[in-house]
């Protein structure tokens, strides 16, 4: 009885030393808050929750999506954190050592608008900041128990959010992959010491989806919107035509649209409390869904 | 020898002898939280207009019933929490204080609205009375111990898991569902969820590299009668060092 206790115990304690989860397979988005980002894109001018600085306010201002004609600016709306913020899900698979069996880096797939993301699992460094940025940046990762934890540098200037607020490229992103059940959640914390003056904190949620995704999508490639070459559509200083949308259609106040970290905490409903003037009906952006179709004859 | 026994055993059933909720917590959510609104802004922070129901797979009947919101009607008739309810507080921007009450109740407490929410660490929760925050039953999703990059890979240079550790040395995350639940609203303009609707929330800890302590809520949201598919939402909070900011508000209908 004692050996055999004793044999179980050790069983026991010889548990494997990293916890792991299964993150491989296809992941359907659940775009169930940021409707509209997350959906078919944010209002121009709506930076509220955003915790940026008067530089990226005023770069953000100057922005016009024209500049999406611009082959500099093709995919300047779709950093990494686009994982989250943007509207799809996400195919991910293991990279495997051949001979020893052991992941040697998790990959997100790519689409469009999203490049492909590698995290390295094995132990590499980061490059010297002084190493080429591209698309999908330089991700590390590792288990925290059965949370995957990811760090991302080396990205390239872009947006932070699709409506031209900036990020730059030395912006970071330290992500947590939680597994619970089917629902996979996402939180990054994204901080950048050019543009922001907090960290962002922004998540979301998935679940399996039986119907496989493809790994990689088409080029990201520039639009046409009629720009003629050498021209950098921008506004002005206080020409930006957008920048009352959200007092329109929902009454908030202008300052508050404008975004800041004070925006980010419960007691900013006080400095607005005043000046908010809820309108009578939602027109715009709505999401209800389709009536049924009337009954047949 | 006993003692060698029982501690085979608890080995083998993973827990401790004699280990209360509180004792065997893996996580650490005792004190202030703080919401950080970057996400669904204008349904968190202002009262959305109604009819807005962008991001909620919401039902006919729902549309139906949150065309019919009427603040004003609700606080003549002294329903002025309706939005303060557990499948919507942790969306409700404000603070909040977790502690124990005694070793199997883990009491979350909310300044927005003055609201407690009992979590239980007992499979059989006697029900009572509808109320806004239901009947909620907890269990800790406890994790395997281990922490670094791929099996059996070399550790990295500058070991991430230096900065990225956990808040405890075990692992885990706090799983609660509840239901008992009086109808509703998911959003503060009359977004509906119905008496019989079923919230699973787990909470998460985790470390940031800065230092930040966060807790993130995944919310699901069952409801066969106004909701078409779960709703699923997840909520950032940060810890306080204190109690800043804890400023208890009576419910309102709109604000």
């Amino acid at each position: 009885m004692f050996r055999q206790l004793v044999a179980i115990g050790v069983l026991a304690l010889a548990a494997p030393a990293f916890a792991q989860t299964e993150l491989a397979g296809s992941w359907a988005a659940r775009n169930h808050e940021d409707g509209l980002e997350r959906g078919g894109g944010p209002y121009a001018v709506d930076y509220t929750g955003l915790p940026i600085n008067d530089e990226a306010r005023a770069k953000a201002l100057s922005y016009s999506a024209d500049q999406l004609s611009m082959i500099e600016h093709q995919c300047g709306q779709w950093p990494p954190f686009y994982l989250v913020k943007g509207p799809f899900g996400m195919k991910i698979w293991n990279e495997i050592d051949q001979v020893t069996g052991n992941t040697i880096a998790i990959k997100i797939g790519a689409w469009e608008d999203k490049a492909l993301q590698t995290i390295w699992m094995d132990g590499r460094p980061h490059p010297s900041k002084n190493a080429p940025h591209d698309r999908g940046g330089f991700t590390t990762g590792e288990w925290q128990g059965t949370t995957l934890v990811t760090y991302t540098t080396h990205i390239k200037a872009g947006s932070l959010r699709r409506n031209g607020v900036p990020n730059s490229d030395q912006a970071t992103i330290e992500a947590h992959f939680v597994r619970h059940g089917d629902v996979l959640t996402v939180l990054e914390i994204i901080e950048d010491p050019v543009y922001l003056t907090e960290p962002e904190l922004v998540s979301k949620s998935f679940q399996p989806d039986p119907n496989p995704m493809s790994p990689v999508g088409p080029p990201c490639v520039a639009g046409y919107e009629g720009v003629p070459e050498g021209k950098v559509p921008h506004y002005l200083p206080g020409t930006n035509p957008s920048i009352d949308e959200l007092t329109k259609f929902y009454g908030i106040p202008r300052e508050a649209t404008l975004g800041g970290a004070e925006t980010m905490y419960p007691e900013y409903r006080k400095t607005i409390k005043d000046k908010f003037v809820r309108p009578e009906k939602c027109t715009q952006n709505c999401g209800a869904p389709a009536p049924p179709p009337p009954p047949p004859r | 020898m006993k003692a060698f026994v029982v501690a085979i055993s608890a080995l083998l059933l993973g827990q401790p002898p004699q280990q209360t909720p509180k004792t065997a917590a893996p996580i650490d959510l005792t004190g202030y939280w703080v919401s950080i609104v970057s996400e669904d802004w204008r349904y968190r922070m202002v009262t959305p207009t109604k009819g807005d129901f962008q991001g909620v797979p919401v039902t006919q009947d729902a549309v139906k019933a949150a065309n019919d919101w009427s603040p004003e009607a609700d606080t003549a008739a002294g329903n002025q929490c309706r939005s303060y309810g557990a499948p919507a507080i942790m969306r409700v921007p404000g603070r909040f204080h977790f502690t124990w009450d005694g070793d199997r109740t883990l009491k979350l407490d909310v300044d927005a609205g003055t609201q407690t929410r009992l979590f239980k660490f007992d499979k059989a929760v006697a029900k009572s009375d509808r109320t806004w925050q239901g009947d909620s039953v907890a269990e800790w999703d406890m994790q395997p111990a281990g922490r670094g990059a791929a099996a059996g890979a070399p550790r990295p240079s500058t070991s991430l898991g230096a900065v990225l550790s956990n808040v405890e040395g075990r692992r885990g995350s706090l799983k609660v569902v509840t239901t008992n639940l009086k109808s509703g609203y998911l959003r503060k303009n009359g977004v509906p969820y119905s008496e019989d609707a079923k919230l699973t929330e787990y909470f998460d800890v985790m470390r940031a590299r800065n230092g930040d302590v966060l807790l993130m809520v995944t919310s699901i949201v069952d409801d066969p009668k106004y909701l078409r598919q779960p709703f699923i939402v997840s909520t950032q909070f940060k810890k306080q060092p204190d109690a800043r900011g804890w400023e208890p508000t009576p419910c309102s209908a709109s604000w």
